[in-house]
């Protein structure tokens, strides 16, 4: 149905010109969930951008042909592709708190869409619009079609989506990374929907996803993309069961399995990609340092009964704040030198505990207690107070927790100056460089500034500051999810190297299961700031005993097709 | 360092901007120009011995009867017109960057502490800018100028025209320093680098100087140009209406005070050359303030 072959598309900007996509074909046919996955910059979003004849201004396609059914893409008229926009290719959005009108109730935005591209009556097309909701799975079609998008949840919003992508009867709809805003457990429905939509409508499908769980789970056939260009293709069983490329296989490699633990990601080297300089001398200097500051390993972590009540909106002048408890009574213990992993949907509560923790986050009740020394919460811990340095934390976005003005140098001989670790300004400069080594990256790197790292390079900057501390408790939020796979692999591995040398405390928050069980000793699970299990992680995995833990174990997307050959 | 500068982004979009590149080049002219007048101008406008009453209200070297020692011609008293507008411009700038300092001073350190600390200081902080923005600048200007009236003796009070008028000014833009800054700091203040910060105790004042300011500095930089802009106007507003500097130190406005008298007489460049001036600059630093602001803002491009 759609066939695309030997598709170039190539940027100007003022340095001159790049190859977003080279060379690239693909066909897919009614039914077929074609999934593109690949790592940022791997060109999937210009494919689809292509496609729908979307390329910004700074895109041109320079060779290949894209045909759908028997029309000629590339030699539209703008208007003609206007009009095949929508009717016969629509898309689907990331964001679905995003890509609806917040201003119009979904009756009115589905039949606009409907009357855009068909002469129907009003009610014919309102008919349809109600058919559709039901077919996507929303209860009460015929009156929750009068809602405005914010009365629905972030899933629903997401079912409308593609019942605005479906209301032309097209026959290609491309979704970009449909389900990443999305929780685990609505994440599986949506899928299963566009599974279900695929078969039953006869639509193709192209599924752009970095995700490889989401691939695993529903597409037909895969291309694997890197740098713009297809490194391996076909039947998605095959491609992720005996990948053949090298560069498929070291993305396999990365992907952290649901169902056991791994020593260390084994990442093979990838041609093209050079392995980090890292001097093994100065590395050492650093270790030195770290242990002799840190000695018999991290501290034991003990909070009790920790209640955090967020002031909400008012509702009426006089009326008193409706209060939202984010943390309802949670009590925790974690043993020294050992890993926790936190894990829970969005909203659960896990990163407010953690700020907690951190003393960024004020607490209503509830006890610390670091090596059975109280821990002062936020309002009275002191700035002098030793657990500042003791307990250090690495963000989840590694764009905003390095101050972007700051040169790398500043950022890491920072604690060691305000903790007075080391007086003599050489010596600051030089361990700050010794533990850049630690970490995996070049010495003349200190001169840089924080834009001029990649997201994976910058993480292991925010490794280094927090260890210049010489600290004993690592609070990790979520330290990987806004990296790529292969590079989730190396920080992770870095993680868990200096976790295990440096006998850290550490906190591990994720949304990911497969990604917590790789780096945790216990477990815990929290969902709408209640603590719903705890125990050792094995055991866990093995069989959780809460049904909602069950629950989220069975909604991970895990790929299961056979590993035995790896 | 002068490489990066010269390959900046900034520097690429300048080159491509003929709006702000105009811009630039006037400004720079005019600013130069104000700077060394005392080098630059042919005559000296507050030296009596320089010019003579023989001299007086010749036209601009382009019209009939002119004499070409006056390039632009001269006023009733016989002072060229051009060392007139030189020696004005720079009283003007001069007044208007000390304000515009005065108030970025100022506005950025209230705006940064009360966006940063929020609750009470906040809430104070801009109810006072909202009073000063309901206030306008001559009122302000009128109201300082009476306060020094009463409390400074008469002597005093005259050599400090320059400071009153200087203070007026930089009151009347504070404000719009501190808004810009405390809206950024809300932005920046929940950014996880902040966070880190606080985590491990730094002082609250290192963290708004050291951490924060620095990341705001963009939208500030526009503000400063676009209000140096304004405040050069707010100078010529006042001395226009009398309020501001004596009629013996010519600014730009009091010029066009003084040449209000000749608007419908037949000599017309005592009142048109030093507006058309005054225009020019403003109309060429605000180019240059919305080429900053479109630099700092990409969803505008």
């Amino acid at each position: 149905m759609l066939t695309i072959e030997h598709l170039s598309v190539r940027f100007r900007d003022r340095f001159g010109a790049t190859m977003a996509v080279e060379d690239v074909s693909l066909d897919v046919r009614p039914a077929e969930i074609h999934g593109l996955v690949g790592e940022s910059g791997a060109g999937k979003s210009t494919i689809g951008a292509a496609i729908m004849g979307l390329l910004p201004a700074a895109g041109e396609i320079t060779a290949g042909r894209m045909t759908l059914g028997k029309t000629d893409l590339r030699t539209l008229s703008p208007v003609a592709a206007h009009r095949m926009r929508g009717k016969r290719i629509s898309m689907i959005f990331q964001d679905p708190q995003t890509s609806l009108n917040p201003l119009m109730t979904i009756e009115d935005q589905l039949i606009e869409t409907i009357l855009a591209h068909e002469h129907l009556s009003l009610d014919d097309a309102r008919r349809r619009a109600v058919g559709l909701l039901e077919e996507i799975g929303i209860a009460n079609a015929a009156t929750r079609i009068k809602a405005y998008p914010h009365q629905f949840s972030g899933g629903m919003r997401q079912r409308v989506v593609i019942a605005l992508a479906l209301c032309t009867n097209p026959e290609l709809i491309i979704a970009d990374e449909p389900t990443t805003a999305l929780d685990v457990a609505v994440q599986a429905q949506v899928l299963d929907l566009i599974q279900k939509l695929a078969r039953t409508r006869q639509v193709g499908f192209i599924l752009i996803t970095h995700d490889i769980g989401v691939i695993a789970q529903v597409s037909d056939r895969v291309t694997v993309l890197r740098g713009g260009r297809v490194m391996e293709q076909g039947a998605t069983r095959r491609i992720l069961g005996q990948p053949e490329h090298p560069y498929t296989q070291a993305l396999m490699a990365a992907v952290p399995p649901l169902d056991r633990k791994l020593e260390n990601f084994h990442l093979p080297k990838v041609a093209g990609e050079t392995a980090d300089a890292a001097d093994a001398a100065q590395a050492r200097e650093a270790e030195d340092w770290l242990l002799s500051g840190i000695g018999g390993g991290g501290p034991a972590l003990d909070v009790q009964n920790i209640t955090v009540r967020f002031g909400g909106e008012r509702k009426g002048f006089f009326a008193a704040r409706e209060e939202f408890v984010a943390l309802d009574a949670v009590s925790l213990g974690v043993r020294p030198g050992s890993v926790m992993g936190l894990v829970g949907e969005s909203g659960s509560g896990k990163s407010t505990l953690a700020k907690v923790i951190a003393a960024l986050v004020q607490p209503a009740e509830g006890e610390m207690r670091l090596d059975d020394v109280p821990l002062a919460p936020m309002r009275s811990r002191r700035r002098g107070d030793a657990s500042r340095r003791l307990i250090q934390m690495i963000f989840q976005d590694p764009y905003s927790s390095l101050n972007s003005r700051h040169r790398v140098i500043d950022v890491l001989t920072e604690p060691l100056w305000l903790f007075g670790l080391e007086k003599d300004k050489r010596r600051r400069e030089r361990l700050a460089k010794a533990m850049l080594a630690l970490v995996g990256l070049p010495a003349q790197s200190l001169d840089r500034y924080p834009h001029q790292f990649s997201g994976g390079q910058r993480q292991r900057i925010a490794v280094a500051r927090a260890l210049l501390s010489r600290p004993g408790l690592l609070i990790c939020d979520e330290p990987t999810s806004a990296l790529d796979v292969s590079i989730q692999a190396q920080v992770l591995n870095l993680l868990k190297d200096l976790q295990t040398r440096f006998g850290l405390t550490t906190i591990f928050i994720s949304h990911d299961l497969a990604v917590v069980r790789q780096m945790s000793n216990d477990i815990a699970v929290l969902k709408d700031g209640k603590l719903v299990e705890t125990g050792p992680s094995e055991a866990f995995f093995a069989g959780p005993k809460a049904a909602y833990s069950r629950d989220l174990l069975a909604q991970t997307p895990a790929i299961r097709f056979d590993k035995s050959g790896t | 360092m002068l490489t990066r500068l010269v390959q900046s982004e900034g520097i690429w979009l300048f080159t491509r901007s003929p709006a702000a590149m105009l811009a630039a080049v006037v400004t720079i002219v005019i600013v130069t120009g104000a700077l060394f007048a005392p080098w630059i101008a042919p005559t000296d406008p507050y030296d009596l011995s320089s010019f003579s009453l023989i001299d007086g209200l010749l036209p601009p070297a382009w019209e009939e009867g002119a004499d070409p020692r006056f390039l632009l011609g001269t006023d009733d008293q016989g002072r060229d017109l051009l060392s007139s507008i030189l020696y004005g411009a720079r009283l003007s700038l001069g007044i208007a960057a000390v304000a515009m300092a005065v108030a970025l001073v100022l506005g950025v350190s209230l705006g940064l502490a009360a966006g940063y600390l929020g609750g009470r200081f906040d809430a104070v902080v801009m109810r006072i800018a909202d009073v000063q923005l309901a206030l306008p600048a001559i009122l302000t200007a009128l109201l300082i100028d009476g306060i020094s009236r009463g409390i400074l003796p008469a002597a005093l009070h005259d050599d400090l025209r320059l400071a009153v008028i200087t203070l007026a000014i930089a009151l009347s833009l504070w404000v719009n320093f501190a808004r810009t800054a405390r809206a950024s700091v809300f932005v920046e203040r929940n950014k996880d680098y902040v966070s880190a910060a606080i985590m491990m105790g730094q002082h609250p004042v290192r963290i708004m100087l050291r951490h924060i300011l620095p990341n705001i500095v963009g939208p500030l930089l526009v503000i400063a140009t676009v209000d140096l802009a304004s405040a050069i106007l707010l100078e010529a507003t006042l001395s226009f209406l009398g309020v501001g500097l004596p009629a013996d130190s010519p600014s730009l406005g009091t010029l066009i005070r003084i040449g209000m008298q000749y608007l419908l007489s037949g000599e017309w460049w005592i009142l048109w050359i030093p507006t058309v001036f005054l225009v020019v600059l403003v109309v060429a630093i605000n180019l240059l303030g919305d080429f900053l602001r479109d630099l700092f803002n990409p969803s505008l491009r």
